[in-house]
């Protein structure tokens, strides 16, 4: 076991580096250099100045020069320093990470207090009504474009009703309130952000949780327990329900990497500043420090979590580790 | 039964009055914040690397320059209580202001205005704005509160480059500017004191009490970052914003409510910029002034103004600031006629000879590529009109949507367009050298139409080196006519600003140079402040 996992590390380096080789060439194709916008077409900075920017960025090396001068910093553990305001990339990634996983984890636990259940009724009353509803209300969920029903409830809650913020993650008086207050300021400013973005994610888990649980009940060990005179709900929550879980859980397990993840659209919208927004920023402003940094902290974790789930499916079924090994 | 219906109509006026005076009470007061929204974050605040409009709006508030311009674009002292320009106009002395001090409490001297300076010839600095300062012979501090420029020509803008906010020497002399903590902790001369940044949320000032202007009365002022426009807008519906810039559709229509009207006051005033079609003049199509001419005629401006801008435009006929003083107000725009239009492309030998509806000269069609960048919904709708105008008398143009950057670099640069639909934003200096100098055609310099003209030449040269605004103005309303003229650009409109501003702020009077320039007397009476 130990040797498979060894091997299946040391096979993730080139991996990285190649993923990382990858996205440095295809984001230096894309027109454009980091100092446009502060000199591009404006007439107060001259054709010098220009020129001497572009030297204080390194950017008159070669590409290829430019990525090993990237990648020598990088096995430092050095992100290097954006392009737009000189701060360490890492500082900028750090002090957008909080909020984009608070706002993920929140939704993702939102996402399964409702989405699971929902699964669960619809595959136990299969047919019925209720579960034709469900399938209805997740689907017109998954299509309705987020930001358009973002800005419906904001003009609902927010101003018609006036009971909840329109943006923002804090009120403007947030460093006068206790810690109590502080926590219930953030709480309040993150319902309708949180709930629209767990509600547009509630169709993909209550469906699987849907066809993996009516996979559960037509199983020969759920008609032995309804035999040996089992109450209905201890067969569906004990037995079908533990079993129909397995594969949700690894489909939780794939999508660890996208905590860390946000969405533009959204994020603008709610004038949340997470990751989502550094990422679009970096890219217009051709930032390259900080769009790498990005990029290769997204290719750790997507590896990582692959490589977790790996090891989880091989401790569990013997027939991946054998060809493993 | 006269006298007593008077007096109790006298009565019956005194005491209304009296209860105005004690009920509304609107005298100016300290205190309350206000609330501005800006779509895009600031990116440094080291005064002399800041080129983005969040950055700027923010350093405008926390620095000084030795000069400014007043509500009637005349250039007064700020930092400066006066100066002195040599007869040649070779040297200019600046006479500081005593008694300025820092926000940290020590002295502002000439020291920082001779740092700031060389901070911005310094090859080693980020900053884009070294153009004007490289201009410079020497500059010496010749004692705490006297600052002697000597120039190596005559360069008249010079003056006006004299507003770059002026930075702490001694915070800031061991510094890398490049990378110091100051960027994100700026300390300056002017009327609000920086007191938090929160990355993509705000950034909130306090007022700087010692002022040396007064104090200002608006205590607290939060800039904050929320991206997209029509959260802005909600956010105004909710009086979460008290100043922010809106569109012409919101400002003609989606505020003239009951809500908007008890709210909010509007103000609209010329933006320093302008848009234009700009062609490449080595095209054998537009090589020809008669046909640019012709297009000139073929535009219906007033139209694309009413449509696109429900009027909050101004059709321009050159290239400067509207209602400046270096603005030629004789020339008048030729109008519209699509007739003339015809009349001058069949001069320029463009007829259209095989009756397929487009005009054509030795077997070829007139086409052309119109590059817009992407993201200016305004400026794509203008295209689109102006892609009827020209058919309709015969020109085929076809509009291509780019990306800003890949749009630059690869065709403004390269010189790889037709025609170009952009704008310029103007400084309030006059001097377009840049802009029209046939000497600044290299690549990636910014007469990318390639225009040629020894006489507007020597005129920009001459403008340059002359002092006098009044001699000036002579020589920019020239370089106006022959630009006109000649029609290397078309010119089309100047947008208006157009701001919203909560109507609890009181004070605020709009001028030429906009809403901004007396914040420091806006006030909210106390009776109706919003925040501690």
């Amino acid at each position: 076991m130990l040797t498979y996992i060894a091997k299946r590390l040391i096979g993730l380096v080139p991996v990285f580096f190649g993923i990382t080789l990858i996205s440095f060439f295809v984001m230096h194709l894309a027109p454009g250099k980091p100092t446009d916008i502060q000199t591009s077409l404006n007439p107060k900075v001259s054709y010098e100045a220009r020129l001497r920017l572009e030297k204080l960025y390194g950017l008159d090396k070669p590409v290829y020069v430019q990525y090993l001068d990237w990648l020598k910093r990088f096995i430092r553990f050095d992100f290097g320093r954006s392009y737009i305001d000189d701060r360490p990339v890492s500082d900028k990634i750090l002090e957008r990470i909080p909020i984009t996983l608070l706002i993920n984890v929140s939704s993702m636990a939102l996402i399964l207090l409702f989405g699971i259940p929902l699964g669960v009724i619809s595959a136990v009353k299969r047919g019925t009504f209720l579960d034709k509803a469900s399938t209805v209300l997740v689907f017109i969920a998954y299509s309705v474009p987020e930001f358009w029903l973002a800005l419906l409830l904001m003009s609902l809650f927010g101003i018609s009703l006036g009971w909840l913020p329109v943006s923002g993650i804090t009120s403007l008086d947030f460093e006068y309130l206790g810690v109590f207050g502080k926590v219930l300021d953030v709480a309040w400013h993150l319902i309708l952000p949180v709930s629209i973005a767990a509600f547009g994610s509630l169709a993909g888990i209550s469906r699987y949780m849907r066809t993996s649980m009516v996979g559960a009940i037509g199983q020969d060990y759920i008609r032995t327990a309804r035999a040996k005179g089992l109450a209905e709900s201890q067969v569906i929550y004990k037995h079908a329900l533990r079993n129909a879980l397995l594969p949700v859980i690894t489909i939780l397990g794939l999508s660890v990497p996208g905590l860390i993840g946000g969405s533009v659209i959204f994020e603008s919208i709610f004038a949340i500043p997470g990751m989502g927004r550094l990422f679009y920023e970096s890219v217009m402003a051709r930032d390259y420090p900080t769009i790498m940094g990005v990029l290769s902290i997204g290719a750790i974790l997507t590896l990582l979590g692959n490589f977790l789930a790996d090891i989880a499916y091989s401790y569990a079924d013997p027939r991946i580790r054998v060809s493993g090994e | 039964m006269t006298i007593p219906l008077i007096l109790s109509a006298v009565f019956f006026f005194t005491a209304i009055s009296g209860g105005r005076a004690a009920g509304e009470d609107s005298r100016p007061a300290y205190g309350d914040a206000i609330v501005v929204a800006s779509i895009g974050d600031a990116r440094t605040l080291i005064p002399i690397l800041a080129s983005d409009s969040a950055s700027a709006d923010i350093c405008g508030m926390v620095f000084n320059g030795l000069v400014k311009y007043d509500k009637h674009v005349n250039i007064v002292g700020d930092l400066a209580e006066s100066w002195d320009v040599s007869e040649d106009g070779l040297v200019i002395t600046f006479h500081l202001r005593k008694n300025v001090r820092w926000h940290d409490g020590a002295p502002f001297t000439s020291l920082d205005v001779e740092f700031t300076y060389k901070k911005l010839i310094d090859p080693n600095v980020k900053t884009p704005y070294s153009g004007d300062f490289e201009r410079i012979k020497s500059l010496e501090a010749v004692d705490d509160h006297t600052v002697r420029v000597a120039y190596k020509e005559p360069f008249s803008p010079a003056l006006s480059s004299w507003g770059m906010w002026i930075m702490p020497e001694h915070l800031l002399r061991d510094e890398d500017l490049n990378r110091t903590a100051f960027s994100r902790h700026p300390v300056g001369t002017g009327p609000y004191v920086f007191k938090a940044w929160k990355t993509g949320q705000k950034i909130e000032l306090v007022s700087n009490r010692d002022y040396f202007e007064g104090r200002p009365f608006i205590d607290r002022y939060i800039y904050r970052v929320i991206p997209d426009e029509s959260t802005i807008f909600l956010e105004l519906q909710t009086q979460g914003v008290d100043l922010t810039g809106i569109t012409p559709l919101q400002y003609t229509r989606q505020t003239d409510n009951k809500f908007f009207r008890a709210h909010y006051q509007k103000f609209k005033y010329p933006s320093f910029g302008y848009t234009y079609m700009g062609y490449n003049l080595s095209d054998p199509k537009f090589r020809d002034q008669k046909v640019r001419m012709a297009i000139n005629y073929a535009v219906n401006k007033r139209e694309i103004v009413d449509a696109i801008f429900f009027g909050l435009a101004r059709v321009i006929t050159g290239p400067f600031v509207i209602d400046s003083w270096a603005y030629n107000k004789e020339v008048v725009d030729a109008g519209y006629s699509p007739a003339r239009a015809r009349a001058l492309l069949a001069e320029a030998g463009w007829k259209d000879s095989n009756a397929d509806g487009w005009v054509d000269k030795d077997g070829e069609a007139f086409e052309f590529t119109l590059l817009v960048n992407q993201g200016n919904a305004e400026r794509l709708r203008c295209a689109e009109m102006m892609q009827g105008y020209l058919k309709a008398v015969g020109i085929r143009m076809k509009i291509r949507v780019l990306e800003w950057s890949a749009m630059i670099n690869e065709f403004i640069d390269k010189r790889r367009f037709e025609a170009v639909l952009m704008g310029w934003f103007l400084s309030r200096d006059p001097d377009c050298y840049d802009i029209w100098h046939s000497s600044k055609t290299r690549e990636g310099e910014f007469n990318f139409a390639g225009y040629k003209n020894p006489e507007v030449d020597r005129l920009l040269e001459e403008g340059r080196r002359t002092f006098d605004q009044a001699k000036r103005a002579e020589t920019y309303h020239k370089i106006h006519k022959l630009i006109y003229e000649e029609q290397p650009y078309l010119f089309l409109y100047s947008g208006e600003a157009l701001p919203i501003v909560n109507k609890r702020f009181r004070g605020i009077e709009v001028s030429p140079i906009g809403i901004g320039y007396n914040f420091i007397k806006w006030y909210v009476p106390k009776g109706e402040q919003r925040y501690r």
